[in-house]
């Protein structure tokens, strides 16, 4: 199929209706509107299910519910509305419920602004709602990269029954790009829906959807259920890429979404100045790539491993974690809506490698905090 | 069985067989058996999906035997309105206290009904939160005592009961809304009619459906069951009339 340039919500929208994800639930919030826009028009042509709800809190229920069905179902938002879905993600996630859930990321907390963030990184792949559960989360970089990911969502959710998240910045949303869609899309086969799904009780026993064990040794061993699906995804579900990463590299930056490809141009300009220095994107941020990342993070010529995020520092608990002490971490951040421009970057970078033997633990070096 | 004797009275092929954890003379399990005389009536359990609210009743699933979810608190609408819109060829109702439905699940129970869902809720109003062990509800009635009102409700601070059925009414979207009891023989037979008739509307794809049932809560209300039906008849009755609070076929109530 030929390219189309298209933004990043309205390909997301298509890409999920490629995946035969038809069922989509919604309450408008900005920056991520278009997806509900473009499904509004679109759901009917394809015979597919669109509802504008009462709420975000309606919206993640009814998700729920529509899951319970055993069809594919798919919702969006932005992170205000995203911690109103955080109830219902919670029970899917104990009753063990597919579902694709797009977070198009705004600054926060509260209210916050409606301009690019990654300040939901904890939000998405430390819980966000009560109990022992996880999320799959996916974090695309390219618009191509979230029509791929948008489908494979949709096929992960349906093989570990659980819900999947996309964490994308504003600017994924926002950003028009080519793209292009696969010609007869297959996938690989799913287990049966037949097993769980609720579709009357039809000469079989009733079914129950639940996340309620009163019994604590139930409850118990549903946890260990689902502690052994993440396990599973930690084995197979890991997605990572790196970027110029060599021998040479004095440093390595570690970055997920839009503020790679930002950390890529850094890299390409560094590179002519003859300075070194190579990318370790997380393509899935739950299950973190651990074990790459600090394999990649700890060959000999690496000094330093800094972490740049559209956030105070989130996702630079989880590489402090996988690399263990064993080389400097350090974080960049801008937040609130302001994008790092590659040369922000670049200094911060410059200034790394004049203090080489310098700071052993993590220094917040983001702009606010300079100020302060 | 012999041709000289004729079974007139059995469990309704709706109802597992099973011990009930409703405490003795609890209303809500007189009101499990109605809607499952239905679904045989109607020949819909095989198609019937339920939805089991956060309450007393939350293990309803235990009883009905049909496939069942279950529901966040006050959240089984949106569930329902999920599984409707997907499955409209399936049976779909919820079964939800007065806690459940009229304070932490009022958004969705409104907005369902005024999007006229194809489902049935049965809403059971005891003017009590039953399973936390006795708070004040938003039916609670004026000057009627509780844990959290332990001087009785004091409409002044917490506003008047509300009246659910009637609120509904005032919605546009058509519907079927009527409210009876479970107190005596003559109010089962009413209740078991406007169950059958809410389900009915359903199965012919026809509006959003709500029965209220006024319920007992002995444990709570500090009654016998017999204190209980009688407070019931001379407390809730009174505030809480009983009929038909809007059909499909005509917009305005009666
Ligand atoms: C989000 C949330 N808040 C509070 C509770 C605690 N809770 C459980 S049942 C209940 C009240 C139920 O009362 P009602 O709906 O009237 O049902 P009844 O037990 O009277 O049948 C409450 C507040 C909960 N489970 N979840
Ligand atoms: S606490 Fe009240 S509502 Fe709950 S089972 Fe007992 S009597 Fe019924
Ligand atoms: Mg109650």
């Amino acid at each position: 199929m030929a390219k189309v340039l298209m933004k990043g919500n309205e390909a997301i929208a298509e890409a999920a209706i490629r995946a035969g994800a038809n069922n989509y639930f919604c309450y408008p919030i900005t920056p991520q509107t278009e997806v509900a826009e473009y499904l509004a028009k679109r759901m009917p042509e394809v015979g597919g299910v669109f509802l504008q709800a009462e709420s975000e809190v309606a919206v993640g229920n009814i998700v729920f519910g529509a899951a319970s069905t055993g069809k594919r179902v798919f919702t969006t938002s932005s992170s205000p509305g995203i911690s109103l879905m955080q109830e219902a993600i919670s029970y899917m996630a104990g009753a063990q419920l597919p579902c694709v859930i797009l977070n198009i990321m705004r600054g926060g907390p509260g209210l916050g602004g409606i301009l690019p963030a990654q300040s939901d990184y904890f939000q998405a792949t430390k819980g966000g709602g009560h109990g022992d559960y996880r999320l799959l989360v996916l974090a695309p970089s390219t618009i191509q990269e979230a029509v791929d990911l948008t489908m494979l969502a949709c096929h992960l959710a349906d093989k570990y029954r659980n819900p999947v998240m996309i964490i994308g910045d504003g600017m994924i949303g926002q950003m028009m790009e080519p793209v292009e869609f696969p010609e007869n899309y297959t996938e690989p086969e799913l287990p049966t829906k037949d097993t769980w799904a609720a579709t009357g009780a039809k000469g079989r026993k009733p079914r129950v959807i639940k996340s309620l064990f009163l019994d604590p040794y139930k409850l118990e061993d549903n946890s260990v259920v689902l502690y052994n699906k993440y396990q599973q995804m930690k084995k197979d579900e890991v997605r990572f890429e790196l970027y110029k990463t060599s021998t040479k590299n004095k440093v390595l930056i570690v970055s997920y979404g839009t503020m790679a490809r930002i950390c890529q141009t850094v890299i390409d300009e560094l590179e002519e100045e003859g300075v070194s220095v190579g990318l370790f994107r997380p393509i899935t941020v739950y299950p973190f790539p651990e074990a790459a990342l600090e394999k990649e993070a700890t060959r000999k010529n690496i000094d330093t491993v800094l972490t740049v995020e559209m956030s105070m520092g989130q996702m630079v608990e989880d590489v402090e974690r996988a690399i263990a002490r064993r080389r400097p971490v350090e974080f960049f951040g801008r937040t609130g809506g302001i994008v790092p421009t590659p040369d922000e970057v670049k200094k911060q970078i410059k200034e790394l490698i004049k203090k080489k033997h310098g700071a052993k633990t993590r220094q917040s070096t983001t702009k606010s905090k300079k100020k302060g | 069985m012999s041709e000289q004797t004729k079974t007139i009275f059995s469990r309704p092929e709706g109802l597992q067989e099973t011990v009930t954890h409703y405490c003795p003379g609890c209303t809500h399990g007189v009101i499990h058996r109605l809607v499952a005389e239905v679904f045989d009536e109607l020949d819909i359990r095989e198609r019937t999906v339920g939805v089991a609210p956060v309450g007393c009743s939350v293990l309803a699933y235990n009883y009905f035997n049909c496939d069942f979810l279950e529901a966040p608190h006050g959240r089984a609408p949106a569930l329902a309105t999920g599984f409707k819109r997907l499955r409209p060829d399936m049976i779909v109702f919820t079964y939800q206290g007065d806690g459940d439905l009229a304070s932490i699940g009022m958004a969705e129970i409104v907005h369902a009904a005024n999007r006229g869902e194809k489902f049935t809720t049965i809403f059971v109003n005891n003017a009590i939160y039953g399973m936390t062990g006795g708070q004040m509800a938003p039916t609670t009635l004026s000057g009627q005592i509780t844990t959290t009102c332990p001087a009785g409700r004091d409409v002044s601070q917490t506003g008047e009961p509300i009246r659910v059925s009637e609120m509904l009414a005032t919605l546009n979207t058509p519907a079927y809304l009527e409210r009876v009891s479970v107190d005596s023989p003559m109010q089962i037979i009413k209740a078991k009619k406007a169950i059958k008739k809410a389900f009915q509307y359903q199965v012919e794809g026809k509006c959003f459906s709500l029965v209220e049932v006024l319920s007992t809560c002995p444990t709570n209300w500090g009654k016998t069951p017999a204190e209980s039906t009688q407070w019931l008849r001379d407390n809730m009755m009174p505030y809480f009339p009983l009929g038909l609070c809007k059909s499909p076929d005509s917009k305005e109530g009666n």
